[in-house]
């Protein structure tokens, strides 16, 4: 941080008060929740379906704020801010991912809904186990879904610990503030917690945000002066266009993995399971984008931040740096709050998601136990915190997109297994250790960078290392797959009955 | 078939970077790459929403 701005007591009280209340309302839902509504006090769940799916009782409303709300998280807010003010209109990318996603979602998931409901199943690795039968395949599944998320809280962490610093907290304090607030508010909370919290959290967001692509642009004077002052910040890129050549097919095939893995993560998958029928997530698929015209908004901070002469090395701090520089300092605690309350409530639902991966998919046997629930919740948290600790990003938003390559190998057997295609168990087990190895090495390679070069056939360019992966997945898994039925004989009585039923 | 083309028309429109890679014309100070993508998202929304009326219908 070079032009580090140290702010008063008062960003710090009004931080304090917003973020601690927060925590204080989600946590005791179960409280005061049935004074407010008696009806919904009479129905009882068992306590698991309670805390883990909310009774699967969620209409419109709660289902907008819920998927809306562990969808745009620090993400939004800290990693894509900050990949604008580095890379300039590429960091852009996120905007197409998030609208891409919606026609993706309508088309696909209330058929994964209302089998889901049918089988009575709360995670993808019960869908894909009952539908192939397959405990291996389930526990593919299962395990990409727990370690994809650990990255993922990794960067809600990073947000959370980013705005401490910014109030001007050093060393390992800022993130064991968020380690521990994040504990407690899980443990406690359930996923009644995020759902109620995340309305408080978007309103948070909203006011901060609104205040923010208003006031910044009068303060710069006007949004053509603060882009054309950001584009003299920036590389300069010829012929009038915006993102370079040779990061044109990063930006689109980044978009398009984003979009495919979004929601194939537990928690991005509970919000959706968690609804009250097929046709609130239809209906969800059109209200939803309102969410990305923020996203967008959001991601051009990064390049206010250039116009207001923010310079700084640590690109997360960009939008912290960015609200110190513009509002009162009141204000800007406020907006911490709201940009730590954002990553705090997906945090919540990450671990949820996962937590109910280990007790029903990855255990040998199912356990209902709340406390087993709860632990396993806190050892995910704990594992996410090793990610922050010891994988060194460049960027916050490799941390998500690493959660990409892992996450969308699950994609063959749980969407692609919505087609009449008959793919074998086996086929997709080994389509998804191959997918798995390819991307986590290129990974590994590329030292975390989301994208690999590839040249064939005289075109070269570099490709979303997630979707490489997942076309090597795929083109294992469907040759395989003919193999397999080709030396079966195709006799139908080898196949399982869940794998031609539609 | 009509509902697969409104699903699949912000893919093409969005995906397909060169069509929106450039500068100009700048609308409300905006430079054309930005603005493009935000009206792409009432777009999609009004797309989902004929498709979710269609399905409906039948």
């Amino acid at each position: 941080m070079n032009t580090s701005i140290v702010p008063d007591n008062a960003a710090i009280s009004v931080f304090v008060l917003c973020f601690v209340a927060t925590i204080v309302l989600g946590s005791t839902v179960r409280l005061w929740r049935p004074l407010l509504n008696r009806r919904k006090a009479a129905t009882r769940h068992t306590e698991g379906e309670e805390w883990g799916l909310g009774g699967r009782e969620f209409g419109a409303w709660v289902t907008w704020f819920l998927v809306g709300g562990d969808f745009y998280t620090a993400y939004t807010v800290i990693a894509v801010p900050a990949l604008v003010y580095s890379t300039g209109g590429f960091g852009f990318f996120a905007l197409p991912y998030t609208i891409i996603v919606y026609p993706f979602i309508f088309a696909v998931m209330p058929r994964l809904w209302t089998i889901a409901r049918d089988g009575g199943h709360a995670t993808a690795a019960d869908i894909v186990r009952a539908r192939f039968g397959s405990r291996t395949l389930e526990l593919a599944v299962a395990l990409s879904g727990l370690v994809a998320v650990l990255p993922y809280i990794a960067l809600q962490l990073i947000g959370i610990r980013t705005v401490i610093e910014a109030l001007g907290f050093t060393g390992m304090l800022p993130l064991l503030i968020a380690f521990v607030s994040l504990a407690a508010y899980t443990w406690l909370g359930g996923l009644h917690a995020p759902a109620l919290t995340a309305f408080i959290k978007d309103v948070m967001i909203y006011i901060a945000v609104l205040a923010a692509v208003i006031l910044v642009p009068i303060h710069l004077g006007g949004y053509g002066a603060m882009f054309h002052s950001a584009a003299g910040h920036l590389p300069d890129v010829p012929d009038g266009h915006i993102v370079a050549q040779g990061q044109v097919v990063p930006y689109a095939t980044l978009a398009l993995s984003s979009a495919f893995a979004a929601f194939l993560y537990p928690h991005t998958l509970t919000g959706i399971l968690a609804a009250r029928s097929a046709d609130t997530i239809r209906q969800n698929a059109v209200f939803l984008p309102a969410y990305t015209i923020v996203l967008g908004l959001i991601a051009l901070l990064g390049l206010m931040a250039h116009a207001a002469g923010i310079v700084t090395t640590s690109s997360s701090q960009v939008v912290p740096q960015l609200f110190l520089a513009i509002f009162p300092s009141w204000f800007a605690g406020f907006c911490f709050a709201a940009i730590a309350v954002g990553a705090l409530v997906p945090a919540s639902v990450m671990a949820i998601g996962a937590a109910n991966l280990i007790m029903h998919n990855i255990l040998p046997h199912r356990s209902e136990s709340v406390t087993g629930s709860r632990l396993a919740g806190f050892g995910v948290k704990v594992g996410a915190l090793g990610c922050v600790i010891f994988l060194n990003a460049r960027f916050a938003i490799d941390l998500q997109l690493l959660g990409g390559v892992i996450i969308l190998q699950t994609f063959p057997a749980l969407i692609m297994g919505l087609l009449p295609l008959r793919l074998p168990a086996p086929a997709l087990v080994a389509g998804w250790v191959i997918g798995s190895v390819a991307g986590l090495g290129l990974c590994w390679i590329d030292g975390l960078k989301p994208v690999h070069p590839v040249a064939f056939a005289g075109f070269s360019a570099s490709v979303s290392t997630g979707l490489l992966a997942l076309g090597i997945n795929i083109a294992v898994t469907l040759t395989l797959g003919a193999v397999i039925r080709l030396a079966l004989g195709a006799s139908p009585s080898t196949l399982r009955p869940g794998s031609i039923r539609r | 078939m009509k509902k697969a083309i409104f699903l699949l028309l912000p893919f093409a429109g969005l995906l397909w970077v060169p069509l929106y890679n450039r500068h100009d014309p700048v609308l409300f100070g905006f430079p054309f790459f930005y603005w493009y993508q935000f009206a792409w998202v009432p777009v999609t929304s009004a797309l989902i929403w004929m498709a979710w009326k269609m399905d409906r219908q039948s």
